[in-house]
């Protein structure tokens, strides 16, 4: 069986990011950049399933600008097998980057694709859901867990009142929750043979894709500033507190 | 210009977090509610009476009863073309129903809105809530997913919808229910809570977590919440998880009992209305976000707070 995994490249969990001045978008120059922190437990994912031997090849995936393929390297170097880099400086909206990735995954053929859940920088969630209805296939979202049967696999997911499990017929798109598993850290040797894997390059004209913006971002500002309160010495002065100044209870 | 909601519900009971997203509806024009499952009349009962709703459309099949994405998805698109927005709260449900809905009807989805300002016109947080972005649509449908917290519930009573039955879209198996293990609980569930008392790390153990905090959202009706790291180290279960990668949630009184305020968490407990931190690090970043912080060892607080609330 064959895996894709999409990755992408964020600003990294620990920044605080600012708002720029002029209130056009987040200020992410001279910022940290990581691999969003899903994407590197789905990789980790399909390298656990390719050594428990359900998968044999691991295909990782990055779109947007010449630095992704740093993003890549570290896929590689976490154990996948090759990477493509489709190389655009354009901003890309989830359906684009659906619609990019089913491109992809249909000269690829890939049994299982795996993505984030979230990306940190977005927020949006959507994704791996846009990724299945594009393939007609079904999804695993929120998977905190991940079985591969013959044709099938079955996933754990966290919902808002536990866990709920279902099965996919093959070929299935699953996003991961944090909870899948705890990704590996990668040494030295490993990035040094992930200089030596292939990775290929191809354009959004290549895949034949419309990724004009169909949102326009109008603005961005910082959120509603919440400001310290006061810190109390006794834990009489704060039920003081709460029952006669807050009145929360 | 009318709003087709998608109702989140067990086939017994709506779930209340549906009623956010209507109240948010009526802010865009008339409201029509999707109810789709199996054996769902008493979902249906329930939703037309619910304060501004105009219309409750009633889909019933075997296989809507669990709710499966790749069921519902297109059910959804055979009956959008009637309405100019989509949507449904910002649950595991409806996060995960909609963009599929989206990109079956080539649409752009808007994630987790906080804020209608017209039509087309809608605000969301980016980075963990650490900024807002306001985004305008130029597609000819809207698909949308609203932020419970950032919106009121629709009253339960007052409503009076026609209800009418559609025809169900063939079955697309290409996905099977095997089953579901809900977190059984007494307690207010955490998204519609009044009160939350959440713990962190330093509680310690998951014994400890229930020992220390328990007793106290027992004594004000709490829900109880966790931090990340709580929940990573096996304290509490996966769904008391708060922050960005958890719920979101914005009751009146959030305890937040040795956690130190990671960005992620914050992102999740920020529109609080008041936030009380106890924590013995005075240098916890909570404390930059708590309107009353006690610093304590949490072991000793904890106890003399539920004295002094019973005396």
């Amino acid at each position: 069986m064959k895996a894709l995994v999409a990755v992408k490249r964020v600003v990294d969990y620990n920044v605080k990011v600012r708002v720029k001045s002029d209130g056009s978008d987040v200020d992410i120059s001279n910022v940290k950049m990581s691999m969003n922190p899903f994407d590197e437990i789905a990789v980790e994912e399909a390298v656990r399933l390719k050594e428990a031997g359900k998968i044999s090849e691991i295909v990782v995936v990055s779109l947007g600008v010449k630095q992704c393929e740093e993003t890549l390297r570290t896929a590689l170097a976490m154990g996948a097998d090759r990477a493509i880099h489709v190389e655009t400086d354009e901003t890309l909206a989830p359906l684009a980057v659906a619609k990019l990735l089913h491109a992809v995954a249909q000269s690829e053929q890939p049994d299982v694709l795996l993505l984030g859940k979230q990306a940190i920088d977005d927020d949006a969630n959507q994704t791996p859901q846009m990724l299945a209805a594009l393939l007609n296939a079904p999804q695993g979202t929120f998977a905190s867990k991940v079985e591969l049967n013959d044709g099938e696999a079955v996933i754990t997911r966290e919902i808002d009142g536990g866990l709920e499990t279902i099965a996919l017929r093959l070929p299935a798109v699953i996003s991961t929750d944090l909870r899948l598993n705890e990704p590996r850290y990668v040494k030295l040797p490993n990035i040094m043979q992930a200089k030596k894997k292939p990775l290929e390059k191809k354009t959004v004209a290549d895949l034949g894709v419309d990724v004009t913006p169909r949102l326009q971002q109008i603005k961005v500002a910082e959120p509603k500033s919440r400001s310290a309160g006061i810190k109390v010495d006794s834990v009489a002065e704060l039920v003081a507190k709460l029952k006669n100044e807050a009145k929360v209870i | 210009m009318s709003v087709l909601i998608i109702a989140e519900h067990n086939n017994r009971e709506l779930n209340p977090a549906t009623l956010h997203a209507i109240q948010a509806a009526r802010q865009l024009g008339e409201v029509a509610v999707l109810v789709a499952g199996h054996q769902a009349e008493a979902v249906v009962e329930q939703t037309k009476q619910v304060s501004g709703v105009h219309h409750v459309l009633l889909a019933q099949a075997v296989h809507y009863e669990t709710g499966l994405a790749e069921e519902l998805a297109p059910l959804v698109v055979s009956l959008a073309s009637s309405y100019s927005h989509i949507g449904a709260t910002a649950t595991a449900f409806g996060k995960n129903l909609m963009p599929r809905v989206a990109a079956l009807l080539d649409c752009s989805q808007i994630s987790d809105l906080t804020e209608i300002i017209d039509a087309h016109t809608f605000v969301r947080p980016i980075y963990a809530g650490n900024a807002y972005a306001t985004v305008q649509s130029q597609e000819p449908k809207l698909v949308l997913t609203f932020r419970a917290t950032a919106f009121d519930a629709a009253a339960t009573e007052g409503g009076s919808a026609t209800v009418e039955t559609v025809a169900a879209e063939p079955a697309q198996n290409l996905s099977r229910f095997v089953g579901r293990e809900l977190t059984q609980s007494d307690r207010p569930e955490l998204t519609q809570a009044k009160v939350i008392v959440s713990g962190g790390r330093a509680l310690g153990s998951a014994e400890q977590f229930n020992r220390v905090l328990t007793p106290l959202a027992d004594k004000l009706n709490a829900a109880i919440g966790a931090s990340r790291a709580a929940v990573d180290a096996g304290y509490a279960p996966n769904d008391y998880q708060v922050g960005q990668t958890g719920k979101v949630v914005a009751p009146e009184l959030y305890i937040a009992v040795g956690i130190s305020g990671a960005i992620q968490h914050l992102a999740g407990m920020q529109d609080s209305k008041v936030i009380v931190a106890i924590n013995k690090d005075p240098e916890a970043p909570i404390f930059n976000v708590a309107d009353y912080g006690l610093v304590a060892d949490l072991f000793t607080a904890v106890p003399e707070l539920i004295a002094a609330l019973d005396s």
